[in-house]
């Protein structure tokens, strides 16, 4: 099993540094795609692993892999999956070396996210959420218009920052088992063991590093860096992000919060996530209600969603498994939207919503796959946002957190009628009589990613054994079993 | 003998890091920043060093020389190295006159040290009582960032944000363990390399660096 912890960190690095030279245009193509592979493969062997009551341990404990980190770990590779091979031939090799480094890059921001995911220390987990902005800036900037380049120093600096303070509590967390007189970083000490934490060191140390990953996780008020970053990114890397790097922020947050309740009581924590998620869904609905381009439309759906997972969050224990599921469905809607809007951005040549009409008539092989996701996001059933939602908002109510849920619900609604307004404009309606003539029923790239992705949301929820397994034994690591 | 002086150069080398960072708001030459930050990071390397000798603890000294080396030199010289070149004589011009600024610095560092004294009550090291000046740093960075305009400025205060987490790391627990503080290094570094190359792209494309022309992307 040792193979499988290392093998999505040092696979994906290799990948990198081969996609580099000029001599390896072909593998370079493949490169990212395998990457994800080679991280999928690894989750569903843990997740095996975990199952039959093993933990997977390396590297002198810094690297552990438990129910939920190999939940995660399959989240990381399966997102990733359908963001690059849906995003294969998105960025043309025109510039050879320019296309070299953002495969390469993209290959080690699949290794940073596997390395926090599966890091039992909270600073390793850290400086792994950092590498991820380090990775991701020049893939933001890549297009290097003046916009692209507006987005990308907003979004190193404001991640940087918000990571940094971050870090800040992580180290009054580790000056609080310092003068518990067991020093240690690793969570699963810090939240398993019975230590004489300091409860106003660890009350102020969970707070900071709960609000910089917050600032990662996109949620309000420090999301500004986000709808900008999403824009302008090459559309793999915005599914990239929005599946994967706000829900590892999202994890890195459960983690904390699972340090930190013990210690202090879950009421401080649960007030603060519950603040940010209000804020985040009301700053989604004010912005999607009258959005008019549509890769933003997305970038602030992704701040809704992770507005209702901070509420899950908020709610603690009974909510959990609605979370991670929740994750996942997400994170593979959103790609899979990420990777159709780019399509139809160079299809069309415009991000205005207003001026892509009657999709449905003229491009049928784009406007399929974008409608069954937005259903999707919208929450209908099959798919799992849908039980996600019902789930969390279930729970908050039972918790006794009617009066949040309520609001959350109101503004939900808001973001519906948004959602549903963009989405219409775009598909619907009478085309042109020129291009009805020839609809083009091409789907721009590969289709068989979209469709598995599709595939799998739609079912996942129904499937009580063996997901609702895995989800409940991910769950569980959160209350301190191992 | 040691232990008598191992309070007090505590003393003397969390004012040095205090000193600069509030000669830092003053100045608005971006020389001079840089030049501080450097100063900066040599206090911040005796600091660790001091803490190294007085706790036996070999590691430390190997931290110290690695922030000697990163904070001292390495991150200064970056940030100078294209500043010498074109912006000799450009000064900031921030959004707050210095006199405001100072005072917002002295209100930060009050409130650092109730806050931080509060939290750091139970904590009996000697060298926790000169922590708030850690947070007083990190504030002050905040500040920076918030009104200065010019590119590299907002660079010096994160450098300056991340000097000062350093020291509260330093100075409540002797800092995190050796792998973690090479990963957050690197980090630091790299986040500055890039930021360096965007300031780079930032002034052939928009023709300067201040960040106020970065008005393009909104709803």
């Amino acid at each position: 099993m040792v193979i499988a912890l290392f093998s999505p960190i040092v696979v994906p690095l290799v990948l990198a540094g081969i996609s580099v030279p000029r001599q390896f245009v072909a593998v370079r193509r493949f490169a990212p795609i395998a990457a994800s592979v080679v991280v999928l493969a690894s989750g569903i062997l843990l997740i095996a692993a975990t199952a039959a009551g093993q933990v997977p341990i390396t590297a002198g404990g810094i690297i552990r892999a438990d129910a939920l980190s190999a939940y995660m770990l399959t989240v990381v590779g399966a997102v990733g999956l359908v963001s690059t091979w849906g995003g294969q031939g998105a960025v043309p090799l025109g510039d050879r070396t320019k296309a070299g480094s953002y495969d390469s890059f993209l290959c080690v921001f699949l290794a940073a996210m596997s390395l926090a995911v599966l890091a039992d220390n909270i600073g390793v987990m850290w400086a792994s959420v950092e590498a991820t902005t380090i990775a991701t800036a020049f893939l933001v900037g890549h297009h290097r218009t003046k916009k692209s380049l507006e987005a990308a120093w907003k979004y190193v600096i404001l991640g940087s920052v918000g990571v940094a303070i971050a870090l800040l509590g992580i180290v009054l967390i580790y000056a609080a088992s310092h003068s518990a007189g067991h020093p240690t970083l690793s969570w699963f000490s810090l939240s398993a063991t019975t230590m004489p934490l300091d409860p106003a060191l660890i009350k102020a140390g969970g707070a900071l590093a709960i609000l910089g990953f917050a600032t990662k996780a996109g949620l309000a008020p420090m999301h500004s860096w986000l709808p900008d970053a999403h824009s302008q990114a090459p559309a793999p890397v915005s599914g990239l992000m929005s599946g994967v790097l706000l829900s590892v922020a999202l994890y890195a947050i459960l983690r904390i919060q699972a340090i930190a309740d013990p210690v202090i009581g879950p009421d401080f924590l649960r007030v603060m996530l519950s603040i940010a998620a209000l804020l985040s869904l009301a700053v989604a609905a004010a912005m999607l209600i009258r959005q008019r381009d549509y890769k933003r439309m997305l970038a602030y759906s992704s701040i809704e969603h992770m507005g209702v997972m901070a509420l899950g969050a908020a709610i603690g224990a009974p909510a959990i498994p609605a979370v991670l599921l929740y994750v996942l469905a997400h994170g593979l809607i959103k790609a899979t939207l990420f990777v159709v809007s780019g399509r139809i951005l160079s299809a069309e040549g415009t991000p205005v919503i207003a001026e892509v009409r009657a999709l449905l008539t003229r491009r049928p092989g784009l406007a399929v796959p974008w409608l069954v996701g937005m259903v999707a996001l919208l929450g209908f059933p099959p798919f799992g946002i849908f039980f996600a939602v019902v789930n969390i908002l279930l729970a908050g109510w039972a918790a006794g957190m009617g009066l949040a849920v309520s609001i959350a619900l109101l503004l939900l609604l808001i973001i519906f009628a948004g959602l549903v307004r963009s989405t219409v404009t775009m598909t619907f309606g009478a085309a042109p009589s020129v291009a009805a003539a020839s609809p083009d029923r091409s789907a721009h790239g590969p289709w068989l990613p979209l469709v598995l992705a599709f595939a799998v949301t739609a079912v996942i929820a129904f499937s009580g054994q063996p997901i609702g397994g895995i989800l409940a034994r991910a769950a569980a690591v959160l209350g301190g079993t191992p | 003998m040691l232990t008598s002086i191992f309070p007090q150069a505590i003393g003397l080398c969390a004012g040095v890091l205090l000193l600069t960072s509030t000669l830092m708001v003053w100045r608005h030459s971006l020389l001079a920043s840089i030049g501080l930050l450097a100063a900066q990071g040599i206090g911040l390397a005796a600091l660790v060093a001091l803490i190294g000798v007085h706790s036996g603890d070999a590691q430390l000294l190997v931290v110290s020389v690695l922030v000697l080396a990163l904070k001292g030199v390495v991150l200064p010289w970056i940030l100078a190295r294209q500043s010498r070149a074109s912006t000799r004589t450009v000064e900031e011009s921030p959004h707050q006159n210095p006199i405001v600024a100072l005072l917002t610095v002295a209100g930060l560092t009050i409130l650092s040290y109730v806050v931080l004294g509060r939290i750091l009550s139970h904590v009996g090291a000697v060298t926790a009582h000169a922590a708030p000046i850690g947070l007083a740093m990190v504030l002050t960075g905040f500040l920076l960032l918030v009104t200065r305009r010019r590119a590299r400025s907002q660079l010096v205060g994160f450098l300056l944000l991340d000097n000062g987490i350093a020291t509260v790391a330093f100075l409540t627990s002797g800092g995190v363990p050796l792998f973690l503080e090479l990963g957050i290094s690197l980090d630091v570094l790299l986040v500055v390399v890039i930021l360096y190359v965007f300031t780079g792209r930032m002034h052939a494309k928009f023709g300067g660096t201040d960040v106020d022309t970065l008005r393009e992307l909104h709803d």
